[in-house]
């Protein structure tokens, strides 16, 4: 247990809560702007009962992303001074792009968004709507372009050991850039999809509000039956860039520590228990040639294994191994939940058939843990790397922390993220719980919206009370 | 002169630019949080929140700015002062953390919960205005560095200068708040904002005083400067204009015979005076950025990134500043107690 260790704890349990709620926002942000713009074009009621009943869900998420956001930009500083003095060069600029083309642009119109229905036009509220899931994707453009940077560094040069932007187009579309931005984008919109299909069909099981449920059900249904599988078809690409720029990541998400006879190609393993120390698998269960044909398209390819970099440039292998299992697992079984749905509603019993009810309601967590497998998979087994190749980890720390001081602040994040957000959640599962509420506002003759005298919160306790409990 | 001498200047200037907008905005929300004990009841408190409810998330940004941009053209003053300032900066970020979440979940709760989180909403403001006044305490103080890195040990931060600039942020917050609320509230509220600004001109007053003169005693280089016999002469104009900005504020704050009572100037006013004391700052500072060692051009980052950043602002603030004021104006006037947002 030193400074360096907690810190590394302490990076990835905070950035771990954070990313929860941005990529449930930038998901709900696009699903608002789909439904006020559905009720501008048809002024049907339905839409707009749904908007109201979402708009308070995005609220509450946002505002726990932006807590914990703010715990982020200070971060590099605290723990990785050294990090951030030699990389901030290049980090730094991004970020403040992201701050000033994103962070601004959504918190400024949020303000019109949440409280001022009455106060503008429709049209200029719809506008803001646009504006806030706007900023979202562009948040998600700007942070991934900084991380894909650390993971395939390009366009600079090392002067006296600071990194010196020399190209800002290839450090920005770094090479795995692309791909990081497209998987992260479709994961969250299928983490929200999922929530909203969960949430539906939760409320169809229930007899409540069955009209609007069906109504959403069916639109996350038609979202996930496209969006599931390209999310595979780009994960398959991510990992064929991956084993282009860093092979070690991929030979540990496979648990590949050596190569086979020739010929022979990379088995695919469905378990084992990776041993470390011993670079050996016990226990494993493979098909084989399946890897070969999943990771270079051909029967008898073979990747770089584990072997072929010395131990200590060799990430933990286990929990990489196990979250990409996570991952493609979570991946593989939303996929087929999407289909049967599709193929159900054509057929016409999706909404009678209890199994895909209740599988549509187990799987609503399903996007966020999918999500943070992937993270874990791509942060750990870039280790023992913060830039890739060039810099590591160990290098990175803030040299005058104690052990006590890290311990410290590890100990305060865990039991203050604790408290708050699990307030958070426990108020977002119980205005979910409600769920909307049919012709609660009626459209205002002016045109804006009326809402009912609240105050500034967006969601308060009312909407969040049981029905007929006081 | 060359971009690497210039550039560094022109950052100096736009950092200090962003951490006044943070003062100055954030410190009003602040100084509601701080406030808050002195509502009347949940009610009041509501109609407080309200005020601040639709713009807070983007004065905050302000803070979120200053730190990518520190990150960007000062990178060791980003790394040295964020990592020696350990457990300050750790209190703020968690205090932020209960003050913002607060503005959503004081709403969610009845009875114990929703006191709960009032106190979440006071508590982490005055802990955050707390902890600011600390980091800004210590910066003046100086950061002993040694071959670049930190040597002040886990709580080099902490002592009486640092404490009293801790405790002089908080009311200074506080006067700003009250300042907000005579401006934007009307009837029981109103009043007790403008009962409770004359006090705060006054603790105000004692704190920047108290400030002023141990500053001669801190054996940082910084400040030296303001006490050189010939800078004190041309750098006089801003104490004499912060005690007449002080005496303004002080008539404004409560109506008078024969006097139309004007409910924004006091808060333009502080405004004012918050302005000057960071003038009086900067000036004092330059050109570190890290006292007693660090000076802006020995912590700019390359001129290839401050000027590919600084090309972003120059199109962008322009923008920022011009929709940010459009959402205040969207929420302009009077904020009534039973309203909320209709
Ligand atoms: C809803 C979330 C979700 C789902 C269903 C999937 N992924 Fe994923 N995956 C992510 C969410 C995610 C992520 C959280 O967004 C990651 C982490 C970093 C990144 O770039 O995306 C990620 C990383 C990631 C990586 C690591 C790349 C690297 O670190 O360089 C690979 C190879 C894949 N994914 C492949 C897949 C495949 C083949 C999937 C199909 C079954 C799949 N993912 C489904
Ligand atoms: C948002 C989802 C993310 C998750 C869940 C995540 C998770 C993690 C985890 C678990 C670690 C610890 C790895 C270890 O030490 O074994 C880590 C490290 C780190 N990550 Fe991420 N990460 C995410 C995104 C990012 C982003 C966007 C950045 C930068 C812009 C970033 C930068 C870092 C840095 C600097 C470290 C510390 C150094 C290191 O351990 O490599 N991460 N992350
Ligand atoms: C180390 C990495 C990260 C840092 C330093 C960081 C920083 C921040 C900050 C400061 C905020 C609050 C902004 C505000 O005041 O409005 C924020 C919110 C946000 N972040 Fe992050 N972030 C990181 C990782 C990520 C990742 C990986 C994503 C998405 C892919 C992301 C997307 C967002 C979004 C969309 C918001 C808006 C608030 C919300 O929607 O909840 N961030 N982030």
């Amino acid at each position: 247990m030193d400074a360096l260790f907690l810190s590394r704890i302490q990076f990835g349990f905070v950035i771990s809560f954070h990313i929860l709620f941005p990529a449930f926002t930038i998901g709900l942000a696009s699903w608002l702007m789909f439904l006020e713009g559905c009720w501008l074009r048809t002024r049907k009621q339905a839409w707009m009962d749904l908007y109201q009943f979402w708009v308070k869900v995005f609220a509450i998420s946002f505002g726990m992303g932006v807590v914990s956001g703010i715990v982020m930009s200070f971060q590099f500083g605290t723990n990785w001074a050294l990090l951030s003095e030699r990389a901030g060069s290049v980090i730094g600029p991004l970020l403040s792009y992201e701050v000033l083309t994103a962070f601004f642009l959504e918190a400024g119109f949020l303000g019109v968004m949440l409280f001022g229905q009455k106060k503008v036009p429709a049209a200029v509220h719809f506008f803001c709507t646009c504006m806030v899931a706007l900023g979202t994707l562009i948040s998600t453009f700007w942070i991934i372009s900084a991380i894909s940077w650390m993971h395939t560094p390009q366009g600079h040069e090392v002067v006296g050991g600071i990194f010196v932007p020399a190209d800002w187009w290839a450090i920005i579309f770094n090479p795995s850039m692309p791909y990081r931005l497209a998987h992260m984008v479709l994961a969250a919109f299928i983490t929200t999809c999922f929530v909203i299909g969960g949430v539906s069909a939760w409320h169809l099981r229930r007899g409540t509000q069955p009209d609007l449920a069906a109504r959403m059900l069916k639109l996350a249904v038609a979202f996930g039956v496209i969006a599931v599988p390209l999310q595979v078809l780009v994960g398959d690409q991510h990992g064929l860039n991956t084993l282009k720029h860093q092979p070690t990541k991929v030979a540990a998400m496979e648990a590949h520590w050596e190569d086979g006879p020739p010929g022979e190609g990379v088995p695919l393993i469905l378990f084992a228990i990776p041993r470390q120390a011993e670079a050996r698998n016990d226990y494993e269960i493979a098909i084989p040639r399946l890897g070969s044909l999943i990771l270079t398209h051909t029967l008898d390819g073979t990747i770089p294994p584990l072997t072929a970099v010395p131990p200590e440039n060799r990430p933990p292998v286990a929990p990489v191994f196990y979250a990409f299992r996570v991952m493609v697992g979570l991946g593989m079984l939303m996929l087929l939940v999407v289909t049967v749905s599709a193929f159900a509603w054509w057929r016409g019993w999706l909404l009678r058939s209890a199994l895909l009810l209740n599988a549509w309601r187990l799987l609503s967590p399903a996007g966020f843990i999918a999500l943070l497998s992937g993270w874990y998979v791509t942060e750990i087994g870039r280790q023992p790397w913060v830039v890739y190749g060039l810099m590591r980890t160990s290098e990175a720390v803030s040299p005058n922390l104690t052990t006590a001081q890290v311990a410290t602040s590890l100990a305060s994040y865990a039991s203050v993220y604790a408290v708050v957000f699990g307030a958070g959640i426990w108020y977002l599962y119980r205005l979910l719980k409600k769920g909307p509420q049919p012709h609660e506002k009626a459209p205002d003759p002016e045109g804006g919206l009326k809402t009912p005298a609240r105050p500034l919160s967006a969601a308060d306790e009312s909407d969040i009370a049981e029905r007929g409990s006081p | 002169m060359t971009a690497s001498e210039w550039l560094p200047v022109v950052w100096f200037g736009v950092i200090g630019f962003g951490v006044l907008m943070y003062v100055l905005l954030d410190g009003f929300v602040l100084g509601l949080g701080i406030l808050a004990p002195f509502a009347k009841d949940e009610a009041q408190l509501d109609h407080m929140m309200n005020t601040a409810a639709p713009i807070w998330d983007g004065n905050e940004t302000w803070l979120v700015l200053g730190g990518a941009g520190l990150l960007a053209a000062f990178p060791k003053a980003y790394a040295v002062v964020l990592s020696s300032l350990y457990l300050p900066v750790l209190l703020m970020l968690l205090a932020l953390i209960f003050r913002g979440v607060a503005f959503e979940f004081r709403f969610k709760g009845q009875g114990f919960a929703k006191r709960a989180w009032g106190a979440a909403f006071s508590l982490g403001s005055i802990v955050t205005a707390f902890m600011q006044g600390v980091i800004l305490g210590a910066l003046v103080t100086g950061l002993p560095l040694t071959d670049g890195r930190y040597t002040g040990g886990a709580f080099g931060w902490f002592g009486l200068f640092s404490t009293l600039t801790g405790a002089a942020l908080v009311f200074g917050y506080a006067l700003l708040g009250a300042g907000w609320l005579i401006m934007k509230t009307e009837g029981d509220l109103h009043r007790r904002a403008r009962s409770m600004a004359r006090p705060l001109v006054l603790a105000v007053l004692v704190f920047m005083g108290l400030v002023s003169a141990s500053l001669p005693f801190l054996d940082s280089r910084l400040m030296s400067r303001w006490f050189a016999a010939d800078n004190f002469l041309w750098l006089s104009p801003v104490p004499v204009l912060t005690l007449g900005t002080a005496f303004l504020l002080w008539r404004d704050a409560l109506p008078s015979a024969g006097r139309t009572p004007h409910d924004a100037r006091p808060f333009l006013w502080t405004l004012l005076l918050f302005l000057l004391g960071f003038a009086g700052l900067l000036l004092g500072m330059w050109p570190f950025i890290v006292p007693p060692q660090l000076t802006i051009w020995d912590a700019a980052s390359p001129p290839e990134s401050q000027a590919f950043a600084l090309w972003g602002l120059v199109f962008l603030l322009p923008l920022i500043l011009g929709y940010t004021a459009w959402s205040y104006s969207v929420f302009k006037g009077k904020v009534l107690a039973d309203a909320g947002y209709h």
